[in-house]
């Protein structure tokens, strides 16, 4: 085998990439074919079935099931208001002791069973909008469901993220890599931005952003202690996307001090001031996700660079990233790709790859430890 | 071509992490292990196609046997009829978070269990049960449905003949939720009932358009006999119809799997990873007539399996840890157990900060694996805790009522569901089967064992094995289609004996005597051993070797013929040895004090040759 599979994530300077933007039940598409949309465009709308509530109208007035219909005050489908009376038995002589059941929500009576005597209500309607999240062209319309948007940008792909789609101008608070952000360079005018940092943020300057107003810092790595006490919880799975911490976080390299890849961050650095769309939604199991930062380029004359090597494939020069102890986030490229299996430290023996660091220096990891990095 | 005439056949199992390919050949009149290849799965970004990863798995293997497996456009597997390539091509999948469900039941602890058992037996993660005792109003109900969207929902409930209303309102919540699959906006959620039989038609009617209702025979037609079977075959029918078909690239490897019989492709369909597995425990507990336990610890789940007796019979339990395991679910690990459980298995001093962004970092990229001998430990710690709590849950719903047809009274019955007794018993346990990743590959046996001891803490004289390579669940799917193929590579290649383990239980007294070994060696000299408190040890015995042992325990202490009874059997060998156990059961416990704990913890891994002995001068940070 001339090349061996490995999961990489993308950084790109000029890249096509398509953003499916679908709703979660069938709806209505609010765009055609072909359209110019920005980020902000509504592309699709639906409503969601309101809550339900469930209330046994036969255990209520203390009778049959099978004996309700009758006494039913409005029928299957029929609008109903809080407090409207649904149902009322018939009390003595037609007139008095009569049992009243009044709805506790406005919605719409849905159903009544007459074996179980339950009837479900439900609540209005859920209003549901999506935007198109990045500014583009309609690629692809999907009937009732959404659409998928083209756009010409500059797409980088982190490793973990918290919190959800937000969208601002990017700003580079660090003047090298490796640097930390420290809670001087979060300043006023960072408010509504994208801030790109350094190696590493702690938990009192990622708070500083979120009183500032930060809409998304991007940066190599956070420490899990940080995240516990940010999150208010430690996270088992990783499936995030939904936090409500008045920020997006996105790291680039992983947990810890974690020094940018010089690549991701210069690339960062040569779109300051640009708009950026950025979701810090991770879901590292089916369907994996990864957090991202993509970042629209205007016009036509962006020509397409990115190359059309077959994604995953690693050869001798490819450019890869250790992920894992000891040489965790060093970056070089791939020297040799030693067919047989080797011991390495741990005893284990193992199919590995021999790296070429950028100082020249060459070490042995197994290859189930470095990522492809796109150059 | 009939099923004798195979004489080659791959097999791949789809694992969340990485996709295990093996090759089984018939060579000097039976069949063996020939090849294993692996590859990282390929549902993430950027293949998100499953088929990739199973590709590159079987390449692997083509590379080292230097044979055609791919076909020549090399995008798909090549089975013929002609010699070529293999003649059977099977497999297995866990990946794409395996397959999760709901299940819903009248009582939560009678068809709400047994419904939770018939997911579970069928390979599923069962993500919430549902009834109409469980304490939650039906609006929360509704809306946990909603939230967790299940792949399919199992229904059942009622005794055939008993209640109808509480069975229709389980069916008024389902409609209300109105639950969407989590793959493909366009088709409806499967919807297995299995309940009452006279509800059948108000339920029908109820979901009328909801979703795609499957009737089938009622799981627990009478209190006293379980009927999970049908249950358990339409899920498995369903997973591949409505949930495999629509994971990225399943459709293509559902084609792919098969061989052609008198020229006619014949499909054999893929099973989940742990209903595999779980066949394949369930057959060696048969053959042998043993008390068995398995488990599997995967990248994402861990799946506790075992046959145990119940009122004479053996029964079969399965249960499944869906957020624990050693790489996407590892923080989980750490967030369940606490961080001192973890700490407490490693021989040296770590820095918490330090060792919570290993394990996320771990977790973030799962595919990796540990370079270093430090960071092996620090996983292997990790995942004592991860088979741990799997063994805890396990004992939990391996209680009560089980399995398929096993008869009760009414009087048994209520007193077994007020006693809830676990049928686990670590004492009656004659083989506990480890595999999955960090059992199946560790550098040495040694680990294999040790992790397995400290975990599942088995006690009086207990086989440990492992699953050699990892092919536990290729086999289970073998032996559906080809028995002969998959128990002959079973014995052959699959299933590694460690060797027995002797642990004494009952409370012990520092320092003391806890047992004595009278051992006829195969040589026939006679060796005496004492297992003294606090104190492991390794008595070299190999694979096949089997000596007649005599074991007296102490005062108050049990090896499986009761309290201070003398135990007299065969004790076998393995490729790590004889081990002695005298850390002590019910309780087992590590000293409290640091250094004295860091002590024993380096003087077990010493006595069992664990690790390299440059472990124990390892300081861990750096």
């Amino acid at each position: 085998m001339a090349f061996a599979y490995t999961p990489g994530l993308r950084v790109a300077a000029v890249a096509d990439i398509v953003k499916t933007r679908r709703l979660p039940l069938k709806g209505q598409v609010l765009v055609n074919r072909g359209d110019s949309v920005q980020a902000d465009d509504i592309v699709a709308k639906t409503e969601l079935p309101g809550n339900v509530k469930m209330l046994n109208i036969a255990n209520i007035l203390g009778m049959p099931a099978q004996d309700i219909h009758e006494l039913l005050a409005v029928k299957e489908g029929d609008p109903i208001e809080e407090k409207g009376v649904i149902a009322q038995s018939r009390g003595l002589f037609g007139r008095f002791f009569k049992n009243t059941v009044r709805s506790p929500v406005t919605g719409v009576f849905e159903s009544f069973n007459d074996i179980t005597g339950q009837a479900v209500l439900r609540e209005p309607p859920i209003p549901v909008q999506i935007d198109a999240y990045v500014n583009g062209v309609v690629d692809e319309v999907l009937p009732e469901e959404g659409v998928l948007i083209r756009t010409r940008c500059t797409f980088v792909q982190g490793i973990f993220g918290i919190g959800g789609e937000v969208r601002g101008e990017l700003k580079v608070v660090v003047d090298s890599p490796d640097r930390e952000v420290s809670p001087d360079m979060i300043t006023p005018d960072c408010a509504g931005k994208v801030l790109v940092g350094g190696s590493y943020i702690s938990n009192a300057t990622l708070r500083k952003a979120v009183a500032v107003g930060v809409k998304a810092v991007v940066v190599g790595g956070f420490d899990d202690k940080d995240l516990k006490d940010l999150l208010g919880y430690d996270l088992g799975v990783a499936i995030t996307g939904h936090e409500k911490k008045g920020i997006t976080l996105i790291l680039t390299e992983g947990f810890g001090r974690m020094t940018m890849a010089r690549g991701t961050f210069d690339l960062l650095r040569s779109r300051q001031g640009m708009k950026a769309s950025v979701n810090g939604a991770t879901q590292i199991r089916a369907g994996v996700m990864r957090p991202e930062v993509v970042i629209p380029l205007s016009g036509d004359e962006v020509a397409l660079k990115d190359g059309g090597r077959q994604a995953g494939a690693m050869d001798i020069g490819s450019f890869v990233r250790c992920i894992r102890a000891p040489y965790f986030g060093r970056l070089g490229k791939v020297a040799s790709l030693p067919p047989e299996l080797r011991v390495v430290d741990s005893e284990a023996r193992v199919r590995v790859l021999e790296v070429e660091f950028e100082d020249g220096s060459r070490v042995v990891v197994p290859r189930a430890n470095v990522e492809l990095i796109e150059k | 071509m009939a099923a004798r005439e195979i004489k080659s056949i791959l097999a791949t199992d789809c694992g969340s992490t990485t996709t295990k390919s093996i090759l089984i050949e018939w060579r000097d009149g039976r069949y063996r292990l020939i090849r294993r290849g692996e590859a990282p799965t390929t549902v993430e970004a950027p293949a998100e196609d499953v088929t990739k990863g199973v590709l590159n798995a079987v390449g692997e293997i083509e590379d080292l046997e230097g044979r055609q497996f791919l076909n020549d456009e090399k995008d798909g597997i090549l089975v013929t009829e002609d010699g070529r390539g293999v003649d059977m091509y099977c497999s297995t999948s866990s990946a794409g978070g395996g397959l999760q469900m709901t299940v819903a039941g009248v009582v939560k602890s009678m068809t709400g269990e047994s419904a939770q058992r018939a997911a579970l037996g069928a390979g599923a993660i069962v993500m919430d049960v549902v009834a109409s005792n469980d304490g939650r109003l039906s609006h929360e109900k509704v809306s946990d449905i909603r939230r967790l969207r299940p792949d399919m929902i199992l229904l059942s409930g009622g005794i055939d003949g008993g209640t109808i209303d509480h069975v229709v309102e389980l069916a008024e919540v389902i409609r209300a939720a109105d639950p969407k699959p989590r793959f493909g906006v366009g088709y409806k959620l499967p919807v297995i009932y299995a309940g009452n039989v006279n509800a059948r038609t108000a339920v029908a009617e109820e979901l009328e358009g909801t979703a795609e209702l499957k009737i089938v025979d009622n799981l627990r037609p009478v209190l006293e006999r379980e009927n999970l079977g049908p249950a358990r075959d339409t899920i498995h029918e369903l997973f591949m119809e409505h949930v495999m078909a629509q994971a990225p690239g399943y459709a293509k490897l559902m084609e792919w799997t098969g061989l052609h019989e008198d020229g006619v492709w014949r499909n054999v369909p893929i099973m989940p990873t742990p209903g595999a597995v779980g066949k394949l425990i369930e057959t060696v507990a048969e053959q042998l007539d043993i008390r068995v336990m398995g488990v599997d610890i995967g990248g994402a789940t861990t799946d506790v399996f075992s046959v145990f007796d119940s009122e004479g019979r053996p029964v079969f339990n399965r249960t499944v840890s869906a957020n624990l395991g050693m790489s996407y679910s590892v923080s989980n690990v750490l967030a369940s157990a606490g961080m001192d459980n973890v700490m407490r298995w490693v021989p040296f001093h770590m820095d918490e900060a330090d060792l919570r962004n290993r394990i996320r970092n771990k977790m973030i990229r799962p595919t990796t694996i540990p370079q270093e001998l430090e960071e092996l430990i620090v996983e292997q710690a990790i995942a004592r805790e991860a088979l741990r709590l799997a063994l805890v849950q396990h004992r939990e719903l391996a209680v009560g009522l089980k399995g398929v047809a096993q008869e009760r009274t009414i009087g048994d019955a209520f007193d077994q569901s007020a006693s809830g007794a676990t049928l686990v018993d670590m004492m009656a346990l004659d083989l506990l089967i480890g595999s999955g990743g960090v059992l199946s590959h560790s550098p040495r046996r040694s680990q294999t064992a040790h992790m397995l001891i400290d975990s599942f803490l088995p006690e009086g004289v207990t086989m440990l094995a492992v699953d050699s390579i990892f092919m536990m669940p290729h086999l289970g799917v073998l032996s559906e289609v080809h028995p002969q193929a998959a128990t002959e590579v079973f014995d052959n290649d699959c299933l590694i004996k460690l060797g027995h383990c002797v642990a004494p239980s009952g409370p012990v007294k520092k320092g003391g005597v806890l047992a004595s070994l009278k051992l006829t060696m195969p040589d026939g000299s006679v060796r005496t051993e004492d297992i003294h408190s606090g104190e492991m040890k390794l008595v070299p015995l190999g694979p096949g070797e089997k000596v007649a042992a005599e074991i007296a325990p102490a005062k108050g202490l049990d090896v499986g013929e009761g309290p201070g009874r003398v135990w007299t059997g065969t004790l076998e060998g393995g490729v790590v040895g004889l081990i002695l156990d005298g850390r002590g059961r019910r309780p087992f416990n590590l000293p409290e004090d640091d250094g004295e704990r860091v002590e024993m913890l380096q003087k077990w891994s010493s006595a069992l040759d664990t690790y390299p002995e440059r472990f124990l001068s390892l300081k861990g940070d750096r």
